[in-house]
């Protein structure tokens, strides 16, 4: 792929997404940290069309984009009382210097490593194929026994959601202050 | 003709945001969010190495799909313990839930 337009492609949607990612961490609002992480997902998706791995940036949009966002949505709705002051942070020092040394370290390995000696062929970029098979191939061939421990994985994730949110003294479905609510009724009529 | 030192650089940046936010917000749902940045920066990873460096096998891509099947379960489970916090401490800050600590 040597098109200018996939070069041009890669530099704008790299762009896109770390700025977005940035602002996620500027931004006081929490849905709209929300949002621009959706745009961040969207931009990645992009860029994997540009690796040529279209199946992935599909997969990518439909679960990050699509259904990740509208879970952390979700949350931001139930937690009413919860700040939604995004601009929050303990420890910002520390974390700003961990997060630097390890994008350091990773970016001074990537230009020390001599990525094309550890391939015999030239490095470069394959051209636009249809990845869908090859991962078909490899999913139910060779990676098999990850496929099932993973749907058993999705599976206990359910299960264990809704372990998690159902209450256990409380089994009726009222919430907490309906249940306060009823408590403070009865008291007073008492 | 895209290096791929500018894909390492890119996933590294992206990771680096995550981790510091990992670190050092209070927020527990932004807390969540930048695991999300963390797994899909790593899958970048993953699909430039599968597509500069692995052949035909493609293995990169079958991580990567793990890799997103993982943060979708990961993510289900943990806005389930938010909620949980939630309730008990009326708070989405993760130094309210400091029942183990000495």
């Amino acid at each position: 792929m040597d098109s200018v337009g996939v070069v041009i492609a890669f530099y704008v949607l790299s762009a896109i997404t770390i700025v977005s990612a940035a602002s996620i961490f500027l931004l006081r609002n929490l849905v709209h940290a929300i949002v621009l992480l959706v745009v961040v997902f969207l931009g990645m998706a992009g860029l994997f069309l540009t690796l040529s791995a279209d199946f992935i940036a599909v997969a990518q949009i439909l679960i990050y984009a699509g259904a990740i966002s509208v879970l952390f949505v979700f949350a931001v709705m139930l937690t009413p009382l919860a700040s939604r002051d995004n601009g929050n942070s303990l420890y910002a020092g520390p974390g700003l210097l961990l997060g630097g040394a390890i994008a350091a370290i990773v970016v001074v390995t990537a230009f020390d490593v001599e990525w094309n000696q550890l391939t015999g062929v030239a490095l470069e970029q394959r051209s636009f194929t249809d990845t869908i098979e090859v991962i078909g191939n490899q999913l139910l061939g060779p990676h098999v026994l990850a496929f099932e421990v993973a749907s058993v994985l999705l599976l206990f994730a359910l299960l264990g959601a809704i372990v998690l949110v159902t209450d256990p003294n409380n089994e009726d479905g009222t919430t907490a202050e309906e249940e306060a609510g009823k408590d403070t009724a009865v008291g007073g009529s008492e | 003709m895209i290096p791929i030192e500018n894909f390492l650089i890119l996933s590294s940046l992206l990771f680096a945001m995550g981790l510091y936010g990992v670190l050092a917000r209070r927020s527990a749902i932004l807390i969540l969010m930048s695991i999300e940045l963390m797994l899909a920066a790593v899958s970048i990873n993953f699909i430039a190495f599968a597509t500069y460096l692995d052949g035909e096998a493609f293995s990169g891509l079958v991580f990567a799909l793990f890799v997103i099947t993982v943060a979708a379960a990961e993510v289900g489970l943990a806005l389930g313990i938010v909620l949980r916090l939630f309730r008990e401490r009326r708070t989405a800050y993760v130094d309210a839930a400091d029942s183990l600590k000495w």
